[in-house]
């Protein structure tokens, strides 16, 4: 098997570099193969793993590749780590992306970045597979970043607009911010454990549970909390939780197939990954547990408020994935992390979906994204329009799609759980829904009912998409509509996650969703009688009755009677403008300040001229004392330097 | 297979100095022949230095290829040269740095090409003899004399304020070593010899060596440079031609750190253990403030040249935070000093790479528009893609992303202090931050964006000698960071002894 992983992670690589370094001698038909070929090739190997290692009974693997650093007491190894819940990343991971790289021949089929682009989604792949496949904090961090790299490409991509090229730094510096917390997460496992390696930190973790750490004199903190947190920092950034979240919805600038394959589906769950994989660890912490809920529940039910005021597609669907990983990392603070990864799979799959489906309508209305300017777009484009209505249905967790299942069991277990903090987070997420509810079906009817508001030009051009695009559409409404009702047994009411997630007794919220699980079938009859459901047929009716309904009055009233929260949306809450003023302007006028007054006043105005102008008065004096010696030392020097050179050209 | 019987650490000092006074010699009025020959031996001598390689026992800390010949008997100094697993990496950059420097001045340079060769040759002379020296004079006499060339490079070929500019970073460093000489002779008279490896065995009291690494400090720190001593650095490399830049960048900074191991670490011991916690904070405002300075920098030049000093920033925590390492009672084992000392090293030569990089990359565009104004430019990514492509690996180099190499010295650094001190690591985690915001922001100021003015427009992408020149940077930085193993190989004899040596107390 060893092989077939090392083919699994290398052959995207291969791709991109094939792609980007000789674009122009294999022209874009060459870069389109090479790349879908080895993203496929990769696909169907990842899918044989699955089958091996759910079916076929293979046990864990646990190998070095390579030494990377091996340096005083310690080992910094390149190697892969393949369970279940590492095959069931790559099949999500290496799938999805297949999809985005063949819906990108469509969609970028006039741009002349072709060939790059392909590149960088390649190597994204490989990025997010080396991520997946780590077995050690090293290698995750290495993918971490690297998949943070091809996003901050990727949002640039349209170099030339601005911004686009403003949102990727944005984008990369964020998550450095983050990055920030993971690293010093990484330096404190390698500071107690003296190793990175996941299988030997979890088996000395039992041995630190129980260690205080002070940093701050009387202050004493456990250290799974210190550890958990940190590292929850760096999944906060990568998986755009508040108050790290600002980059995400910016993060739009960049092509469509990349705010499906990057900031939707796979990267963007990089940080529910990578806690779900630390489950050991932040089951010894409810500090840290309360902690990653609470953010998860003001994510999901925040970032979804601000879904209903975007008149941006993309923006629109940008915030409900910050909203769905706000409930991913709420399943991750109730010790269900097999739900949060449920979610993370059925996401993956609905979102992706959502995303294409919002390109396929960008392609046709012309790249305008302003939903106010469509309209009555479900007679020119029926593929699009029914695989949108399936993605919507997923997202908004109706009884039977893929997004019910995981939805209902992350809600479930939140009510189940027992830590602080849960009851809040319990309230949020079902609130959520019905927020949910109203911005997708908003989003749904403002597109693809009512007046058709585009003008009179693009209105005569509209039609459906090529093949490569409505394809991939197809297929991914497949999982989409029914990944949910046939995974939900194994995944999260079997022993499938059972060597790769560790639960604490007293974290037991699966149990207790376990023991009122009858079936994937009783499970939807008996969601028609739940709060959850009414709240979401209660989203969908409301937005039905604004936007089909009464669309000429209702919106402007409510505009009108709500303007003071509208306004609190409209800017987001204020931390862009918060993070710009105070971070931005912060440093800049520090880095001033300092250079201006420490560099130039004070230390070279004051010293350095200072002192030249001290010893200039004293120097006659000195002189006096030194000038023999100095000359005379010289001297000797250049007789040395004669001397032996002599020597070595002519004597030796 | 070269015969072991030749002196091969003479001919890499002495051969590029023949060379130098060669060219200088021969090679006015025949900037060509000056050229092909300068080139041809700086080649020969990076090949010397690598055929190195294979015979170095990775397995002793000892002193190798050593050459001992009496050269002033009278005061005990001998012509005394060899190379361990500190000294050989940093040998080896220099002479790989210098064919790339030559390579970078070939149809830049007009004027006076054939001199401006000679200097660099020269100078590569003396900056190999530095790492080689193993007596004290003999280093010394190197270490001054490298000042010269460089201070003609900037003098001849620099700008406009080229003259405030060598005044300033003569007399810096000049003033810094003299503090050391008179360490060096005080030692002398102590110990009768001036091998630096006498030096390190000789019991010193604590006063001594306070005093003894007060001096050093001053030279090294000015060299390095670390804050406060830092100022001279921005302008020298503002008015240093491309080529002054790279070598003052990528090989003179490290002479600094290099002589922090060589001589402050293993002959004041517990100076450098009482005195750690100034130099720790030291290095971590250089890490914070300069690197907040960096960001509000409008001059390429000066933007890299800060980010250097915070780089440098590193080098000397690593050094430094051993100390408290080993002192830790929370670090169970005490492991964690040979990875700081080994990241400090690692951070220099990853350092040489980017560093080089980023200065040669602003050469190229200098080169084009005559300016390193960050205004100047906007959208360079539009006329120069290959360019563009590379300087961004340069950057994400600089900003220490994982799989190059300047990742692996910060990572290391970092992951160590962290078995020091919480704070320490936090502050100097912060760099993460910080240099993606100077690095980036300019990068995107300078390569992305829609082409900004005429100028740009008319910009031309890399040449073949210009792509091989940075192609080449680009493939050694990505090889040091997917597998820097190799490299760390050399060190860890030579690093482990030095550990044990700074560990233990002379008193």
């Amino acid at each position: 098997m060893e092989k077939i992983y090392l083919i699994i992670a290398l052959s995207p690589l291969i791709g991109a570099l094939v792609a980007g370094l000789f674009g122009k001698q294999i022209g874009r038909a060459g870069a389109h193969w090479v790349t879908n070929i080895g993203v496929g090739i990769s696909f169907i190997l990842s899918l044989y793993a699955f089958y091996m290692h759910v079916w076929g009974g293979l046990p864990t693997y646990d190998a070095t590749v390579y030494t990377w650093a091996a340096t005083d007491a310690f080992h910094f190894d390149i190697g892969f780590m393949v369970d279940r819940l590492t095959v069931l990343m790559m099949v999500v991971v290496t799938g999805v992306s297949l999809m985005v790289h063949i819906y990108t021949i469509g969609y970028m089929a006039d741009d002349p970045g072709y060939q790059r682009f392909f590149s960088y989604i390649s190597l994204f792949t490989f990025s997010m597979l080396m991520l997946v496949m780590a077995n050690n904090l090293l290698q995750l961090f290495f993918g971490w970043e690297a998949v943070g790299l091809v996003s901050y490409l990727l949002i640039g991509f349209w170099y030339k607009k601005e911004t686009a090229i403003f949102a990727n730094l944005k984008a990369f510096i964020v998550n450095r911010v983050g990055d920030f917390g993971f690293l010093l997460g990484i330096a404190a496992v390698l500071m107690y454990a003296n190793t990175l390696d996941y299988a030997t930190f979890f088996e000395r973790l039992p041995a630190l549970a129980s260690v205080k750490v002070e940093y701050w004199p009387g202050v004493e903190w456990s250290l799974p909390t210190v550890i958990a947190i940190l590292l929850f920092i760096g999944a906060m950034g990568k998986s755009a939780q508040v108050p790290l979240h600002v980059w995400l919805p910016d993060s739009m600038e960049g092509p469509t197939p990349i705010s499906a394959l990057i900031h939707a589906a796979t990267m963007v769950t990089a940080g529910i990954f990578m806690v779900a994989r630390f489950s050991p660890l932040f089951e010894l912490s409810d500090a840290a547990l309360s902690f990653i809920m609470v953010i998860g529940a003001i994510t999901a039910l925040f970032m979804g408020l601000l879904g209903i005021v975007q008149n941006d597609i993309k923006r629109v669907i940008a915030y409900s994935t910050l909203s769905q990983l706000g409930y991913m990392t709420v399943a991750l603070g109730a010790s269900a992390y097999s739900a949060a990864i449920f979610h993370l799979m059925t996401h993956a799959f609905f979102k992706a979906l959502l995303f294409l489906a919002a390109g396929s309508v960008i392609i046709a209305m012309h790249h305008e994204q302003d939903i106010r300017k469509m309209g009555g777009l479900w007679k020119y484009m029926p593929v699009t329009f029914v695989t949108f209505l399936i993605g919507s249905l997923a997202l908004i967790g109706f009884p039977g799609t893929s997004g019910f299942f995981s939805k209902d069991s992350i809600i479930m277990a939140v009510h189940a759980s027992q830590l602080p903090g849960a009851t809040f987070a319990y309230w949020a997420v079902l609130l959520g829904v019905f927020v949910t509810a109203f911005y997708t079906f908003r989003l749904f009817f403002l597109v693809f009912f009512g007046k058709e508001r585009m003008d009179a030009h693009t209105r005569s051009h509209l039609h459906e998409s090529p093949k490569v695009v409505t394809v991939p559409l197809i297929l991914l409404s497949i999982p989409a509509l029914l990944v949910g009702f046939f995974a939900i047994d194994p995944l999260l009411f079997s022993d499938f996650f059972e060597q790769a997630i560790v639960v604490m007794p007293g974290h037991d919220a699966m149990t207790h969703l376990r023991e009122h699980y009858h079936g994937a079938l009783a499970m939807m009859e008996h969601s028609l009688s739940s709060s959850v459901f009414w709240l979401a047929i209660a989203g969908v009716a409301l937005s039905a009755v604004m936007y089909l309904l009464m669309p000429g009055t209702l919106p402007a009233l409510f505009a009108k009677v709500f303007a003071w929260p509208k306004r609190i949306l409209d800017g987001a809450y204020g931390f862009d403008d918060f993070n710009n003023a105070v971070f931005g302007g912060g440093s800049r006028l520090l880095g001033r300040g300092l250079w201006r007054i420490g560099d130039v006043r004070l230390i070279d105005g004051l010293m350095v001229n200072g002192t030249a102008g001290v010893i200039g008065a004293t120097s006659m004096q000195w002189r006096k004392l030194q000038t023999g010696y100095l000359y005379h030392y010289a001297f000797v020097m250049i007789l040395g330097l004669i001397g032996l050179m002599t020597w070595i050209v002519f004597l030796r | 297979m070269l015969p072991s019987s030749w002196p091969m650490l003479s001919l890499i000092v002495w051969l590029p100095i023949i060379a130098g006074i060669f060219v200088m010699w021969f090679g006015a009025g025949r900037a060509s022949f000056a050229r092909w020959f300068a080139l041809a031996s700086s080649v020969v001598v990076f090949l010397l230095s690598l055929a190195l390689l294979p015979a170095f026992d990775t397995h002793t800390y000892a002193m190798q290829f050593v050459e001992r010949v009496a050269w002033i008997p009278q005061f005990g100094i001998h012509y005394h040269l060899g190379v361990d697993g500190i000294s050989l990496p940093l040998l080896i950059l220099t002479t790989f740095t210098t064919v790339i420097v030559i390579v970078s001045a070939w149809e830049v340079i007009q004027e006076k090409a054939h001199q401006y060769l000679a200097a660099f040759l020269i100078m590569e002379g003396m900056m190999n003899g530095s790492f080689a020296a193993l007596d004290a004079i003999v280093f010394y006499f190197f270490f001054e004399g490298m000042l010269i060339p460089m201070f003609v490079i900037i003098g001849i070929w620099g700008g406009p304020r080229r003259v405030y500019a060598t005044i300033k970073f003569f007399l810096y460093t000049f003033l810094g070593s003299v503090f050391m000489l008179i360490a060096l002779i005080y030692m002398y008279f102590k110990g009768g010899s001036f091998s630096i490896l006498h030096m390190q065995q000789m019991p010193l009291t604590l006063t001594e060596q306070v005093l003894i690494f007060l001096a050093f400090f001053i030279a090294f720190a000015v060299k390095i440079p670390m804050w406060p001593v830092h100022t001279w650095l921005p302008d020298a490399h503002v008015e240093a031609p491309t080529g002054g830049s790279v070598i003052l960048a990528a090989i003179m900074l490290k002479i600094g750190g290099y002589g922090f191991l060589r001589f402050s670490l293993p002959i004041t011991p517990d100076a450098s253990a009482l005195l750690d916690s100034m130099i720790i904070a030291f290095s971590l405002i250089a890490i914070v403030y300069i690197g907040l300075v960096a960001l509000v920098q409008n001059d390429m030049k000066k933007l890299v040249a800060y980010s250097s000093i915070s780089h440098m920033g590193f080098v000397t925590l690593g050094m430094f935070v051993i100390f408290m390492i080993a002192a830790n009672p929370l670090n169970i084992g005490g492991s964690g000093v040979r990875l700081a000392l080994e990241g400090a090293m690692v951070q220099m030569i990853s350092h040489g790479l980017i560093s080089a990089a980023m200065f040669l990359s602003i050469g190229v565009l200098y080169d084009r528009l005559h300016s390193r104004e960050i205004s100047t430019y906007g959208g360079v990514v539009n006329t120069m893609p290959w360019f563009a492509a590379m300087v961004v690996v340069f950057a994400m180099a600089n900003v220490g992303l994982p799989g190059t190499s300047g990742f692996v010295g910060e990572f290391m650094v970092i992951l160590a202090s962290f078995k020091a001190n919480f704070w320490i690591a936090l502050l100097a985690a912060l760099t993460l931050i910080i240099g993606a915001s100077y690095t980036l922001w300019m990068v995107k100021r300078v390569i992305f964006g829609d082409v900004q003015n005429e100028g740009v427009a008319k910009l031309k992408d890399v040449n073949k000698r210009e792509a091989w020149m940075l192609g080449s940077l680009v493939v050694l930085i990505i090889l040091v960071g997917i597998w820097p193993n190799p490299l760390l190989d050399l060190m860890h004899a030579t690093i482990e002894h030095l550990a044990q040596q700074a560990l233990t107390s002379k008193l």
